[in-house]
């Protein structure tokens, strides 16, 4: 045995042993990376699938077709009472003056068939449209007035071409009358294909050229600042409690346990006990955005307390010793260093709890937010649903063009949670002090 | 800063909590059935366009939450109108009684039960018993009741098409799925099959045995959401679906209804019975809410403006009554009868 002999083998051996050991070494750790980049790219291409389904559905559900027509704002007829109120032009026949306008534009003055084939091709909504712009320019009275009204749902999915005109005619939901007139109409170059406004601006409505989130957009918001004028002080004073002022004893342990236990409750649940104790017992009006906002608080609270704790924990022990060490109470501690270093993180926890709660359904449900409710709420005291709802129950309406205002729907309702959770991000990166 | 903000927000929220007594409600609260809702929502929202009125609410959650929910009490805190594709039964009508609650019942219109395939796939035809036949859980085999055994339409009758039976419908929780089982498992099956009777019989069991669908995959449970069926059934032109008639309505270019007993599924052979899947849609009116609730009275007359062969809500799909009926229903709406056990009989 010689010196350089290493384990019982030569000098050339070992190196061709550890070569060999290396390169397997190097194998398995691009075999791990190529694992990692795989996994990685299978979690993008499920995105990108996602966005490309709904951006393809949803962003044609941003527009709709429009038919301008020239109306004759006749006074005497649209406002029968003509003080212009809502109840005197409700009973005028706005409806009537539309139907002429429409016989107008394709040069035809009288006709029974054509006048129920045209009844149905202007928006139900139209004569609504029509008194709202009466409203609000009066001065338009008595004059001949070019307007854009939406088409009906079914001339809208024929123009998409979701309607073949081949088809036979008792198979379509259209008949070939109407699609004559939309053929006239289109050569007449009255038909228009634009930003729907009926989406960003109406209400839920079972016509669904006329449906639109705001109601549902009003209703979310409500909720929402219920929902964190709740959680975000009681949970961070919890927190504060908790980590602070506590003493660590059994008591405290069980509170803790239990509110990590609460953070796994089924949402459902959440609804159930807002419904017996709120409007069961306290005798709230069903359908609000306070109820709502209590409920989902209460589902949000476990999330903020055990973020704002751990945000808590990470202010390093240095800093108050140091602010003790200088003469500080302990609620000076508190309030002057902990807690404006911990705000980021009880920031962070409280707009993903937010976030969390905007897409909530299942505990609106008992209390009666899961509804149609098409008066837009003014106050939080007024029946209301919220966006998830609106869209779940726009999904299921037979109307084909539900199915694009669905897609539409979710893009907004997407957009909105991508802005609270940048918003997350940016506070964090803002107020983050790092040491 | 943020923290006095907070204490602010708190003192505020605290104080709104506590200040909010029992208070009265405006709009009428609706809740019930999802397949009357579409048309029930139609109505509310013509209400809502009169500016006198606000636009009712309407709630979801199925027939049964709309019979049980209306009979729940008397007070603004309960909803005022319960909407259902099932008439009510005597024990729904006891809670009522037990809860101080008058109702009357409003018959608005009828729903059809479509069995559909896509269009690229022959149309099928056949027999209520046959079609209870595929779909019931257990059948009888040699006087016996056993798990059903079919696996395609032509083990249910030779002149049927050769394909595996595999049917979308609605789930447990659905008034539809309740009216199909009723309607053809239950009578046109399981009440005339004369083989199926005596085995039933020998097993001790009665006729409602045979609600049941089957659960081995034949009958597949697609959630209360039609509009999935429906694009399962144009991807796969060999699956059958099981909806109401307003989704055949909507997507007629695409899907075919099955030929019942050789009728087809069309509006007027619902409307005059000749089809017989269909059922009644209802609604339940507290008697106790009217005058105080603004707009019950005229929710109810609003029906009375669109329900007919030429309104709107035949053009959503609801199948009218005949005119007989609507009038004997108008007449119920000014006079508002109460609900007794004795005309649920």
């Amino acid at each position: 045995m010689t010196d350089n002999q290493f384990m019982g083998l030569s000098p050339q051996e070992a190196t061709l042993r550890v070569e060999a050991s290396l390169r397997q070494r190097r194998k398995r750790e691009k075999r791990f990376r190529l694992m990692g980049l795989a996994a990685v790219a299978l979690a993008l291409s499920f995105l990108v699938i996602l966005f490309t389904g709904i951006l393809s559905k949803g962003l044609p559900g941003m527009f709709q077709y429009y038919v301008q027509l020239d109306v004759e704002l006749d006074r005497a007829r649209l406002d029968p009472a003509g003080d212009l109120s809502a109840a005197s032009l409700y009973s005028g026949d706005a409806e009537a003056l539309i139907l002429e306008a429409s016989l107008a534009s394709i040069g035809e003055e009288e006709g029974r068939k054509t006048k129920r084939a045209l009844r149905k091709m202007v928006s139900s909504g139209a004569s609504i449209r029509l008194i709202e712009f009466v409203q609000s320019n009066p001065q338009v009275l008595n004059t001949k007035q070019t307007i854009k009204f939406a088409v009906d749902d079914d001339i809208d999915s024929f123009l998409r071409g979701f309607i073949d005109r081949e088809t036979p005619e008792k198979d379509r939901r259209i008949d070939d009358l109407t699609i004559d007139i939309v053929d006239r109409w289109q050569a007449a170059g009255l038909i228009s294909y634009e930003l729907s406004d009926y989406l960003f601006f109406g209400s839920a409505s079972r016509d669904a050229e006329m449906a639109g989130i705001k109601g549902a957009l009003i209703g979310s918001l409500l909720t929402l600042a219920i929902c964190i004028s709740i959680a975000f002080p009681l949970g961070v004073a919890a927190a504060i409690y908790l980590e602070e002022l506590a003493p660590k004893n059994r008591w405290t342990e069980l509170i803790e346990i239990n509110i990590n236990n609460l953070a796994a409750v089924p949402s459902v649940v959440f609804g159930i006990m807002g419904l017996t104790i709120f409007i069961v017992t306290f005798g709230m009006p069903r359908s609000i955005p306070l109820v709502g906002g209590v409920v989902l608080a209460l589902m949000t609270l476990p999330t903020i307390i055990i973020s704002s704790r751990a945000a808590i924990r990470a202010v390093p022990p240095s800093i108050r010793d140091a602010a003790l060490g200088i003469g500080a109470s302990k609620m000076q501690v508190i309030f002057h260093h902990v807690i404006p270093l911990a705000m980021p993180g009880m920031l962070t926890g409280t707009i993903i709890g937010m976030a969390q709660a905007l897409g909530e359904t299942a505990p609106l449900l008992m209390i009666g937010m899961v509804a149609f409710i098409v008066d837009i709420p003014a106050g939080f005291m007024d029946p209301a649903t919220v966006l998830p709802v609106q869209i779940f129950m726009w999904a299921d309406f037979a109307e084909r063009m539900f199915i694009q205002k669905t897609s539409a729907a979710i893009i907004v309702l997407l957009a909105f949670l991508i802005t609270m959770n940048a918003a997350a991000i940016a506070l964090r990166k803002k107020l983050e002090r790092r040491w | 800063m943020i923290l006095r903000l907070a204490k602010a927000t708190t003192t505020i929220t605290v104080a709104a909590l506590l200040c909010t007594p029992a208070m009265a409600r405006d709009n009428v609260s609706i809740a019930g059935s999802s397949t009357v809702l579409p048309f029930a929502t139609i109505v509310a929202e013509r209400l809502g366009r009169n500016p006198a009125f606000n636009t009712p609410v309407v709630e979801s959650g199925g027939s049964s939450v709309g019979k049980k929910g209306v009979c729940d009490g008397i007070g603004t805190e309960f909803i005022d109108i319960g909407n259902a594709s099932s008439r009510m039964k005597t024990g729904e009508l006891e809670y009522c009684d037990a809860n101080g609650v008058k109702l009357t019942e409003i018959k608005v219109g009828y729903d059809g039960i479509v069995v559909a395939n896509s269009k690229n796939a022959p149309q099928l035809k056949i027999s209520r018993s046959d079609l209870g036949k595929a779909l019931t859980a257990k059948v009888a085999v040699n006087g016996e009741l056993v798990d059903n055994p079919f696996k395609t339409w032509s083990d249910v009758n030779p002149a049927l098409p050769n394909i595996a039976i595999r049917v979308y419908g609605p789930p447990t929780t659905s008034g539809t799925r309740a009216s199909f089982a009723e309607i053809i498992n239950e009578k046109a099956f399981c009440g005339k099959d004369s083989e199926m009777k005596a085995a039933l019989a020998a097993a001790g069991q009665k006729a409602k045995t045979c609600r049941a669908m089957r659960t081995d995959g034949a009958y597949i449970e697609a959630g209360e959401q039609d509009n999935l069926i429906v694009q399962k059934l144009q991807e796969d032109s060999e699956t059958f679906g099981i909806f109401g008639f307003s989704y055949l309505d909507q997507n007629s270019d695409s899907l075919q209804g099955a030929q019942l007993d050789g009728v087809e599924p069309t509006f007027e052979a619902i409307a005059d019975g000749s089809y017989k899947a269909s059922r009644a849609l209802y609604f339940y009116v507290k008697h106790q809410h009217i005058g105080v609730v603004p707009g019950i009275q005229e929710y109810m007359n609003e029906w009375l403006k669109h329900w007919d062969e030429d309104g709107i809500l035949a053009d959503a799909g609801m199948i009218p009554m005949p005119e007989a009926e609507r009038d004997e229903m108008t007449a119920r709406i000014n006079e508002l009868p109460v609900l007794t056990a004795d005309a649920l009989k």
